[in-house]
């Protein structure tokens, strides 16, 4: 409840701090806001706090907030300018804190309807700040896709729900899990609604062959609001797709899993295959989003052995390495008048050491390279699919990552290998707020390569 | 036979279900994003009518206080999305989603 009412506090007190002249504190009070959410998660670790039947602070629901919270500070201290250099920095400050309060009931609900809600509350602004670029057209068709096919995808799962809710007579994922477990012969109607709920899913993770919005969406984006979509709205979209999996659906595992892991071998191949030919860093990046849903649709695939801390080392590391990367992408850009392709990164090396070198750890991570951090959330994946005889996906995951090598090492081949164009070769001064956070995603990458356990055993 | 004011459920089943199908194939085919618009209110609707009849069927009201949230939610999101078109219109002068096309591989 402290958690819900202070995000949301904080987003109403975001909208009117154009008129409290409150633009200089700003950004203090979102980050001093963010780590006091992360410190009301720990005070009620193990507390089970049952928020009117609709919500559920169980350690699932703390754990992902704190991840996500912690995500969302490094992200806000990166995108600093995003706020600043504009008049609308109330409104984009509060549709990010709305989009957070979304993600807390995601992470939480214990009933459809707050399913239903969190993704609406966190989709709706998401359309808005896609296309915060208002007078290019790129960020507007980004904005009309992403809005069509994200709107499109919730009235599936509306449908989904509506079926689900006339055959068990419930919203509550306890009571429809303690119906569906009961019942013998389950009504076709269920598996309908079960099928449209997964589909919706889909499309908010971005898995495959519901993925297509997605490339278009993460070019056409401002590149701030791409690195949050592919980080905290991931996380957050994933947890809901676990919970929803692991409570409400427990009982009709044999009925799903089948098309679950389908669906994540199609995604891991042909994000992969697909990044292979990009140009464009940016949309790159975007297809090894995709390709990485893949990679954290296999635990939801293995929810008996509960992987449900897999799923949350995961996405933390993804996320880490992510904002890294698109840190690194955006002052790239900066310094070569908004280009973005694979060129563009020639020779950073002699242009920033430190950019250079954190790029190709966040690379490196996100392609698994022991001994970094995303090796060790590789490898508990495959482990996880293994343990439950699901080899052929293991196989099909070590494939795809083999591909991702490939692509990933053509940024960094380039960026240590050549000298600087005769257009750009100026050296690069990173800001101040770009370089803590660099240097806390490098040591956050290490660290969680060292320590697996602190997210590993905590569910 | 289980009935609703003298009409089979079925009959709601089969109509919501059928307004859904028109609302999904209306996004699919048509070009102009005002009507791709109002099939997906249609979705909504269908669902909406759906909720009605299971929440009567069962005897129930916490599906008629979901439509309350799904029409809620309906309206912002439209008021969203006609926002954005407004934006694309003036940067583009048409509707027409055939101009949507700079995002490509």
């Amino acid at each position: 409840m402290k958690e819900l009412l202070l995000l949301s506090g904080l987003g109403v007190l975001a909208l009117v701090s154009g008129l409290l002249n409150l633009r200089k504190i700003m950004m203090p009070l979102v980050l001093t806001g963010l780590l006091a959410n992360i410190g009301f998660c720990i005070y009620d670790w193990n507390s089970n706090e049952l928020v009117y039947n609709m919500l559920m602070m169980d350690n699932f629901a703390l754990a992902f907030s704190i991840i996500f919270s912690a995500t969302a500070f490094l992200w806000f201290i990166s995108a600093k300018d995003y706020f600043a250099d504009d008049n609308n920095f109330s409104d984009h400050y509060a549709l990010v804190l709305f989009t957070l309060t979304g993600g807390l009931l995601l992470v939480s609900f214990t009933n459809m309807v707050m399913l239903f809600l969190g993704i609406e509350i966190l989709s709706i602004p998401l359309f808005v700040l896609v296309g915060s670029h208002k007078t290019k057209l790129r960020s507007n068709e980004a904005a009309f896709k992403y809005f069509l096919l994200g709107s499109f995808a919730s009235a599936f799962m509306l449908f989904g729900i509506t079926l689900i809710y006339g055959i068990t007579g419930s919203f509550n994922t306890q009571a429809i899990a303690v119906f569906l477990s009961q019942a013998g012969t389950v009504h076709a109607l269920v598996f309908a609604g079960m099928l449209c709920i997964l589909m919706s899913l889909a499309f908010k993770v971005s898995a495959a062959p519901f993925h297509f919005w997605a490339p278009d969406v993460y070019q056409g984006a401002p590149t701030h609001i791409t690195a949050y979509m592919s980080t905290v709205v991931k996380t957050v979209a994933f947890a809901a797709f676990f919970r929803v999996f692991q409570t409400s659906f427990g009982a009709m595992q044999e009925d799903y899993m089948l098309a679950l892991a389908i669906m994540s071998a199609v995604t891991l191949l042909v994000s992969n295959i697909t990044a292979a030919v990009q140009e464009n860093v940016k949309r790159m990046l975007a297809y090894s989003s995709i390709s990485h849903a893949g990679f954290m649709l296999i635990t939801v695939l293995t929810i008996r052995t509960h992987s449900a801390g897999i799923l949350l080392y995961y996405a933390m590391v993804y996320s880490i390495s992510s904002i890294c990367a698109f840190a690194v992408l955006k002052q790239v850009k900066i310094h070569s008048g908004g280009r973005e392709m694979i060129s563009t990164f020639k020779g950073l090396l002699v242009r920033n050491k430190l950019m250079a070198f954190s790029m190709s750890l966040a690379l490196l991570s996100m392609s698994g390279i022991p001994p970094l951090a995303g090796f060790m959330a590789k490898y508990m994946v495959f482990v996880a699919a293994i343990n439950n005889d699901y080899l052929w996906l293991a196989v099909v995951g070590v494939i795809a990552s083999l591909i991702a090598v490939f692509y990933y090492f053509k940024i960094i081949i380039v960026m240590f290998g050549n000298t600087p164009d005769d257009i750009d070769n100026s050296t690069i001064i990173l800001p101040a707020h770009i370089r803590i956070v660099l240097v806390i995603c490098c040591i956050g990458m290490l660290l969680l390569a060292v320590m697996p356990d602190i997210l590993l055993t905590i569910l | 036979m289980q009935t609703l004011s003298g009409i089979p459920l079925n009959y709601y089943i089969y109509l919501s279900t059928a307004l859904f199908c028109i609302g999904v194939l209306g996004v699919m085919v048509r070009r102009n994003a005002i009507i791709m618009f109002m099939c997906i209110e249609l979705m909504l609707n269908a669902v909406n009518l759906l909720m009605v009849a299971f929440s009567r069927y069962l005897g129930d009201s916490s599906g008629q206080v979901f439509v309350f949230f799904i029409m809620a939610v309906a309206a912002a999101e439209v008021a969203v999305g006609l926002a954005i078109l407004i934006m694309i219109y003036r940067n583009a002068k048409t509707s027409d989603t055939e101009v949507l096309n700079e995002l490509k591989l």
